[in-house]
């Protein structure tokens, strides 16, 4: 594969693939991630984007306008997987036929609610058939678009409008599902899990790796949705940080099936660090709850040594 | 004009397996379900035999299968997908999406009881129940009418005035696996009939782009809705344009409906499918005996030519319309409540009856056919022999609504 080296004033001085004027938040997480990862396509190739129903969905393709420079296509909730797979599948047979000259490269954007849960069977189908795409999922931890209800993806305690806090209730009661371990087991040649980081070098350098790299990838990026998550829309990048920092949000890839970890801390904070910035865990920190945050910690602790002895 | 073609022998599967074969689609997507299982399995020994080169994606599910077909045809390539019963119930979200979308994709659907109790035999439920979904949906009595539909499928679908999914529906079991006596055509004129697939604006279209399946408010969505309506009323031109066209091409004359010893019947049946082969039996019998018996058998029921059956059967003094399903609805099935609407429409003076038959493939002989014209004479004559619910065949403790 062909890599070209990191220049961010270069990748960022790229045309946008995404348009602004779109209707996405400000501070979106999800439009960090759609904007970033289309700036790994390199200059002039062409691209089909798909997209499974959510925020990004209704507020970048809103008739008559749409923000995608590329061809685009929406189909369902749950069938992101499998509506780009017959787009790619398509693709192959035009040009088997000498109706198509142009290379394409087929990315589908998905939220957690889209990828993790109920488009999870389209997923691995599209996966295991090997298709040649890059399924990306913007994971924010929750089904925003309907209003923040918890996903497989919410972290333990959370608190969400179907898990929320109260007197019986400490918010979600079960921790999230590893969804990039899932798809790694699918045995495809590229899977990777990266948020915003610094200048964005990680997600840029996955993101590309993804891409050029025939058959199936997956990403998996943490992007942080400031009205779910409950904190101020500025300190996204720092969360984010924390994230990485307090190993609730590891980066690491899967290249042929050997995993890599891509960033290890130098001294490994403390998870209440990342938590203690969003309202959704606000109640962790009321007195008599601190148990709750050990318990939180502990499977932080446990998922991480399980993901170094992957990583040797 | 005489039948053209080449005569064979083969089941309806294999029928419209053929049909395939002389289309050669650019891409199908599929997942097995019986009775249709057969469908893709005979596409894939085609591709791995070199006799086709449409790409199979061999999918998880029929969600899938309707997905990726969507995602497929909308990228500008001629799709199709098959399914049954349950299999189709799967796909019933994006079925909507699919037509919405305006594309002329084509499913082969071999019908099939949906589920439950699990029931793997001919029954209309599946089909009936997305009758409403915006596709096309053309119906056959046997596997030649099967093949021949699928042969103008495409020619329906993809014309600029309709821009369409369709649906190719034969009964399952009866239609699909029984192999019947069938004229197929030579490959160069099939393939001059069918013609190239060239949509004006897709996905991988090289000098421009394209976005498909947009959120639209208000202000829009009622227009594209009723866009989409023009569509479904354009089809009957198309559809009878196409038929004429290939009846050239094989002699054989399609319409919206076939009427046997209809013209002057005083008592017809409105059915769709095989059992139509049965009821002309019954026909051809009674007819002997001097009883003024006929048919009508509805090809297309999308979209749906209510003026043209009513005016068919406005001379008729009693009309028994045939359901394949349960509408669920405490009043009958979806083909009563359709021919009897646009009946009343035409000011026809019949008398109606609605009469559910062959559920789960329960079985119609003659003679269930013969019963139910002595008593449409007698519903003509004032007498209500029907009772408040019929049902044809029924086993029932209670006989006062079994035909």
């Amino acid at each position: 594969m062909e890599q070209t080296a990191f220049n961010f004033r270069e990748i960022q001085a790229r045309e946008e693939r995404l348009a602004p004027g779109h209707r996405m938040c400000a501070g979106c997480g999800g439009t960090i991630a759609v904007r970033n990862v289309l700036k790994a396509l390199h200059p002039g190739d062409k691209a089909v984007i798909g997209n499974a129903t959510g925020c990004l969905e209704v507020s970048s393709y809103m008739y008559p306008y749409t923000a995608y420079e590329d061809s685009y296509i929406h189909n369902a909730f749950e069938n992101a997987g499998a509506t780009l797979s017959g787009v790619e599948t398509a693709y192959h047979a035009l040009k088997k036929r000498g109706k198509l000259g142009s290379e394409y490269k087929f990315i589908t954007f998905g939220g957690d609610g889209g990828t993790y849960d109920i488009g999870l069977q389209s997923l691995s189908g599209a996966m295991e058939r090997g298709h040649d795409m890059v399924y990306v999922c913007y994971d924010n931890g929750a089904y925003m678009n309907t209003g923040v209800q918890r996903s497989s993806a919410t972290p333990m305690f959370a608190d969400t409008t179907t898990t929320p806090t109260g007197k019986n209730s400490n918010g979600k009661p079960q921790s999230r599902k590893d969804l990039a371990t899932i798809i790694a087991a699918h045995n495809i040649p590229y899977v990777a899990q990266t948020t915003f980081i610094g200048n964005l070098k990680d997600l840029y350098v996955k993101a590309e790796r993804a891409i050029y790299t025939p058959g199936a990838a997956f990403l998996n990026i943490m992007a942080p949705c400031p009205r779910g998550w409950k904190y101020d829309a500025p300190d996204i990048i720092e969360i984010c940080k924390l994230g990485v920092e307090t190993c609730y949000w590891p980066l690491f890839e899967v290249v042929e099936g050997e995993w890599r970890l891509n960033y290890q801390p130098k001294h490994k904070l403390p998870l209440e660090d990342f938590l203690r910035k969003q309202g959704r865990f606000k109640h962790l920190f009321t007195p008599g709850n601190e148990y709750l945050i050990e318990a939180f910690q502990k499977e932080v602790d446990k998922r991480w040594e399980e993901l170094l002895k992957k990583c040797n | 004009m005489s039948e053209k073609g080449i005569p064979q022998r083969m089941s309806g599967n294999e029928a419209v397996a053929e049909a395939i074969r002389q289309i050669n689609p650019d891409v199908m997507p599929a997942f097995p379900i019986t009775p249709s299982t057969e469908i893709p399995q005979f596409v894939s020994s085609m591709i791995a035999n070199g006799q086709i080169d449409t790409e199979f994606i061999p999918v998880e599910s029929e969600h899938s299968s309707m997905s990726a077909a969507i995602g497929s045809e909308a990228a500008g390539a001629r799709t199709l997908t098959a399914t049954s019963s349950c299999g189709l119930a799967f796909m019933w979200e994006v079925l909507y999406v699919a037509a919405s979308n305006r594309l002329p994709l084509m499913l082969e659907l071999v019908n099939r009881a949906l589920s439950g109790p699990i029931n793997i035999n001919a029954e209309h439920s599946d089909s009936m129940g997305a009758r409403d979904s915006g596709w096309l949906q053309i119906y056959a009595e046997n596997n030649q009418e099967a093949y021949d539909n699928t042969l103008q499928a495409y020619r329906i679908a993809e014309h600029p005035d309709v821009k369409l999914p369709i649906m190719i529906c034969q009964d399952g079991f009866i239609t699909s696996h029984a192999v019947e006596n069938i004229m197929l055509l030579p490959d160069g004129p099939v393939k001059e009939f069918v013609g190239e697939y060239q949509p004006e604006h897709y996905l991988l279209k090289e000098d421009e782009s394209m976005a498909v399946g947009p959120y639209a408010i208000s202000p829009y969505c009622m227009e594209a809705k009723r866009a989409q309506a023009q569509g479904m009323i354009n089809a009957k031109k198309v559809i009878l344009d196409v038929a004429k066209e290939f009846e050239q091409l094989s002699g054989r004359k399609y319409g919206f409906y076939e009427g046997y010893q209809l013209e002057d019947a005083d008592y017809a049946l409105v059915a769709i499918g095989s059992v139509c082969g049965t009821i002309k039996d019954a026909i051809d019998k009674l007819r002997e005996e001097g009883k003024k018996v006929g048919l009508l058998k509805i090809r297309v029921f999308r979209p749906f030519p209510g003026e043209e059956f009513a005016e068919a059967l406005k001379h008729c003094k009693a009309v028994g319309i045939l359901d394949r399903s349960e509408g669920y609805n405490s009043v009958g099935g979806p083909v009563g409540a359709e021919v009897t609407a646009a009946m009343y429409r035409a000011k026809c003076q019949a008398e109606t009856v609605n009469i559910i038959y062959g559920l789960s493939g329960r079985d119609v002989r003659v003679s269930d056919v013969e019963r139910v014209y002595e008593k449409l004479k007698k519903l003509a004559d004032g007498e209500n022999v029907f009772g408040a619910y019929p049902y044809l065949g029924l086993r029932s403790a209670d006989q006062s609504d079994c035909v």
